[in-house]
This record gives structure tokens, sequence and C-alpha cells, in this order.
């Protein structure tokens, strides 16, 4: 957690946006942050649906307006669009699902920073801020159209000013709102995976063996990419990898790339997990084993 | 679980057929409970936990622990990426609709009037005495200047708002705008009051984020507006008339008002000085309590609405208006701050 006035030395390597996120139980859940093009993506669409709604509910009222009963309409039609304007955003977020169907079209959801249960009080002022974010800056801007240059340089420092607020996310590490940073919360990434096939236990035939060299040329991050890369199925890329990994490990060509990778996959996993469990985890092709809790030998 | 170490040569691992690799093994072992789970949370996502049977329900917890364990596990024993996310993903899930689900509607709307709401106003206390005291001071600042030069009225009062409530008019219209009747659409003009002066109400809290000037200056303008007016029916000698007029509802009004100040000015203040806690804490303390206490000011500016769109405009006797705004002060009071006995939450 930060706040963007206060300097920090920047982190090293690339900035990613998974933010760790502990349970009461103890365990890292290593949540995703929602990128900030998504959210805004979510927030167009969910203006989207309140503008077509708020367009369709005008018109109907105005037909039936003429045949009568007048009074309750224009009643209906205030707090219609009150309770769209103000209520939209909060009513959705504070049920189980914690988003908005923008969100939920976006796979976005919003949570509490501290990981307790997101409370109704939270929800509100993340946003009741939309106010100085959105409707702050489109006051103005709706100002200046109808005044015309009426006074150019004040509505210049107003659209700057409330432009600060709009643009905060971009200015923070956490892609944090005004609201959020008032609320405590953050938007999430809500992923939903299928638990792909294992990769090792699919051969029921006799497996290709590989020396010591061959299997020692590779670390976590390349047996990953392979694993991806057999995920895939791409005949390409299944063919090129083949070629290069034949190619260090001075293996012959022998026509069958997807049973050479997956048999060079079960033997590598099986090699560097046999490292895990004395503790040597080797992170890449480059690095040497790392002892856990020890020092990096070179 | 059979360790494997790196002397072991390659060729070996020929042999030791069933148990290739961890996740091989581990996968044998859990799958069925991963998607026993993967089942649950689904059903439970795609309609509500109400949709499941009681055995279901009671097994959920003890699918969130073991998945939990197997993702610990999962993540320094086996190299599957696959595996991993999949369990994350899992775990993730479960953890949101086991930790961050929300009690049902009511049971909040409850406890939001039992406690809630008054112990965020109670929490204002200090915010709302400023509001209280700016607003009088702002009323009495703008009835000196306009009863020492009545063309200041004009550079407090817009034209469009004043509607000929101004120091040139007669006392006989002042009178008409404090009694007269308006017997068409009374419930519309309440619901237009209630919901503008709502909206004002949820932009003033989110201007407090701006170190709460702005806050200030809206509560400050308000007490300007009120003086002014006061300033033109006292020197026609309906003083007591417009405080009866303005009493009626008034009381509930510039109250919520000054809440919703209250709201923007803690959290201005609580970014502006943090104290001992950092300024992120600072904040969300602040904003989720007082986000409350805004939330509640709209209850009450629902309220003044019915008492202005329609009392009002039905009860037209000084007593019974000025009767009315006082019980309605006295009650919210009552309400906000009476000491309650602190239970656990």
């Amino acid at each position: 957690m930060n706040w963007p006035f206060r300097r920090r030395p920047k982190p090293a390597g690339p900035r990613s946006m998974r933010r760790s996120f502990v349970t009461p139980e103890g365990v890292d859940l290593q949540l995703e942050l929602g990128s900030a093009g998504s959210r805004a993506a979510a927030f167009l669409f969910d203006s989207l649906i309140i503008v077509v709604t708020l367009v369709a509910f005008t018109i109907a009222v105005a037909t039936l307006l003429s045949a009568g009963e007048a009074e309750v309409l224009m009643i209906l039609w205030l707090l219609g669009f009150f309770v769209l304007r103000n209520g939209w955003f909060s009513l959705f977020e504070m049920g189980g699902r914690g988003a908005t169907p923008g969100k939920r079209l976006l796979g976005l959801r919003v949570v509490a920073r501290d990981g307790a249960r997101l409370t109704g009080g939270a929800v509100i002022a993340r946003n009741a801020m939309r106010e100085i974010e959105v409707f702050l800056p489109l006051s103005f801007l709706g100002e200046q159209a109808a005044q015309g240059t009426a006074d150019a340089f004040l509505t210049l420092f107003a659209l700057l000013w409330s432009g600060i607020f709009l643009f905060f996310p971009l200015f923070n590490r956490d892609r944090l709102r005004v609201g959020d940073l008032i609320a405590g919360t953050w938007v999430v990434r809500t992923v939903n995976s299928k638990l792909g096939a294992d990769l090792v236990a699919a051969a029921e035939r006799p497996r290709r063996t590989f020396s010591e060299a061959a299997l020692g040329l590779y670390g976590v991050y390349e047996l990953q990419t392979l694993e991806d890369v057999l995920r895939n199925g791409r005949e390409d890329s299944i063919a090129t990898v083949a070629r290069t990994i034949r190619h260090k490990a001075g293996i012959e060509e022998e026509g069958d790339d997807l049973g050479f990778l997956s048999d060079y996959y079960a033997a590598l996993c099986a090699r560097l997990e046999s490292g895990l469990m004395v503790g040597r985890r080797r992170e890449n092709k480059y690095s040497e084993p790392v002892r856990s809790g020890g020092r990096v030998r070179i | 679980m059979t360790v494997q170490t790196s002397a072991i040569p390659t060729s070996a691992i020929l042999e030791a057929r069933p148990a290739l690799v961890n996740a091989t093994r581990f996968r044998a072992a859990h799958q069925d409970d991963w998607e026993r789970l993967d089942g649950l949370l689904t059903r439970i996502e795609k309609r509500s936990i109400r949709a499941l049977p009681e055995e279901d329900l009671l097994a959920l917890p003890l699918l969130y622990r073991t998945t939990l364990s197997s993702l610990s596990v999962a993540r320094d024993t086996s190299l599957d990426r696959s595996l991993i996310v999949y369990l994350e993903q899992l775990c993730t899930r479960a953890y949101f609709q086991i930790y961050g689900v929300q009690t049902s509607a009511w049971r909040q709307i409850g406890r939001f009037f039992a406690r809630g709401w008054p112990e965020a106003v109670q929490a204002l206390w200090r915010e709302t005495l400023v509001c209280v005291l700016l607003t009088a001071a702002s009323a009495v600042v703008a009835y000196l200047l306009v009863r020492g030069d009545p063309s200041w009225f004009f550079g407090i009062i817009p034209e469009g708002l004043a509607g000929g409530r101004d120091p040139s008019a007669s006392t006989e219209s002042l009178r008409a705008t404090l009694y007269d009747r308006q017997e068409k659409m009374l419930a519309t003009f309440a619901t237009f009051l209630f919901t503008h002066n709502s909206q004002i109400a949820i932009f003033s809290f989110a201007l407090g984020f701006a170190f709460a000037v702005p806050t200030v200056l809206l509560i400050a303008y308000n007490g300007l507006m009120l003086g002014a007016f006061f300033a033109v029916f006292a020197a026609k000698g309906l003083g007591w008339n417009l405080a009866g007029w303005l009493m009626i509802h008034g009381t509930t009004e510039i109250f919520a008002i000054c809440l919703s100040g209250a709201a923007g000015l803690r959290i201005g203040t609580a970014i502006a000085f943090p104290g001992r806690e950092t300024r992120t804490e600072a904040a969300v303390r602040a904003g989720r309590s007082a986000a409350v206490a805004m939330a509640g000011t709209v209850i009450m500016l629902a309220v003044a609405g019915l008492l202005e769109g329609i009392g009002r405009q039905t009860v037209i006797d000084d007593t019974s208006r000025f009767l009315i705004g006082g019980g309605a002060l006295a009650g919210w009071l009552l309400y906000f701050y009476l000491p309650r006995g602190r239970t656990a939450r």
C-alpha cells in the first residue's frame, strides 16, 4: 500500500500487477490487479447502460406524461434518475459479487485491501467519490460549452484541477482511484481457469532418456515456457523448440517432435522437482541452483 | 511422497513410472476435492449461496482449506504451472465466497439503523460542531452585511434563487411567499428538493478529498444565503415568520447539510493531518465511517423534502411549524447522541 505523495525507492525489475493478499490461514493468494484500461472499459460500459436506461426511461415518461398521471410519473422520473446516478455502482458492488455488470463483463471485482469483508460504508465511500472524479470535470466541460469562451483561463484551471482526480489511478502503483484510496479497496481481476491436462501422465509408452548434460541445460523458467508450448499445441512452435533443444543438447533428429518434447518436459520436470525436494531451485538457464535459505552459489 | 535426489541417474526415472513428477501424484490424490469445490463455487457464482443444499454448504469451508493447503504444497513442490494457476484461482474464488460475502440486505439495513448510522454521526461530533458554528457565523455575517447595505444581497443570492424575495420587495409579497398555499405538484416539489439536496450532500462529502476547502466554502455559502434572506425579511418585521417557515424542514435539512459537510471535513483533515497513522490508514478509517454518516444524510434529506414539500405547504400556522421543526430536531439529536451500551459488533 502506498500513498502517491510519498517518495519510495522504485522496485527493481518489471512492475508487476500481482499483489500479495494473505488469507487468515496464512496463505498468500497473489491477487492480480485490474489494469487501468479494463477498469476504464468497465466504467464506460456501466455509464453506457446508465445513459441508455435514462434516455429510454425519459422517453417512456414523456410519452406517458401526455396521457395523464403527471405527478406520479414526475416523481418516478426524479427518483429513478437519482437512484441510477448514485445507486447503480453502490448497489451492485454491495451484492455478493462485488462488481457492477461492467466489471463482471471485464472480469473485475472490488475487494477490501486488508482482506476483510467489503463493508457497505466502503462501497458508498468509493462511489460517492465519483462525484469529483467524473461529474466535476463533466460539469466544468458543460459549463464551458454553455458559456462559450466566458472565462477560458478559469475553465482550464478547473479542468486541470478536476483532471487530477480523474487520472489519479495512473499516478500510483496500485491503480487506486480516489474512491479506492478513501474506501480502502482495490479492484482485482477475477480469474476463472480450468485445470489443464497432466502433461506427464499422458503417455503410456516407453519414454526417451536424456543425459545429465541435456537435462542440465534449463531451469524452471524454460520448463514453464515449454509447458506453455506443449499446452498450446501449435505445430510450428513445437518444431522450433524441438529443433533448438536438440541442437543444444546434441541429440539427433528423429521425426517425432511432440513425443520428444513431452518426454524432455517430463524428464526435466522430474529432475528440477527432485532438486526442489532438497532445497535447490534453479530459476532459469543462466542461474546456478539456489539453496533455499542460503546464499547464491557462484 | 518419495524423495528423489539428484544423485539418482535420470534413466532411473524410467522405471519409476507411476510417480514421474509430483503434479501427477498430487492430482491423483486431490483432484476430486478440487473439482467438487470448483463445482460448488460455479453454482454459487451463477446463482447464490442459497442455491446450495446444506450438506454442500458444510463441505465448503473444508474443501476450501484442503485446496488452500494443496496450493501451498504445490507451490513448493510442483513445477506444473497450470496446476498452480488453477489452484490459485480456485482458492481466491472460494475465499471471496467464504470471507467476502455480505450478510443479508435486511440484516445490513437493520444494523445501519441500530448502530452504524448513530455511531458514525457520533464519531463526527467535532466536525459537525465546526460546520454548525460555521453556518451560524456566516449567517450572522451575511445578516449584518445586508442590514447595513441591502445591495450586498445581490452579491450573495443569485437572481434565480431570490424569486422576487429581495430588499426591494413589499411586505405583502414577502408575506405571501411564506404563507401562500401551492396546491399543485406538492409531491413532485418534495421529490425535487430531496434529490437536489442529496446530490449536494454527496458532492460536499466528495469534495472533502480536496483537503476539505471546497466543503468549507459550500457550508459557508449555505450560511450566507440563510443570513441574507433573514436580513430581507427581518427588515420588514417578518423575521419570526421566516424562522417558522424555515424551521419546519430547516432543522432537519440544515442539520443534514452540516453532517455531510462534517463527513467531507473529516476526510480532508484525515488526509492533511493523519496523526500517528499513515496517511492511507487515516484516509480509509475516516472515509469508511464518514460514508456511513453521509448515506444517512440522504435519508434525513428525504424527510426534510417531505416536510418542506408537503408539511410546509399544508401547515401554515407559525406555532405548529415551530413545534414540528423543533420536534424533528430533538428527535434527531436523541437518535444520534443518546448514549448506547457498547456491545461487540
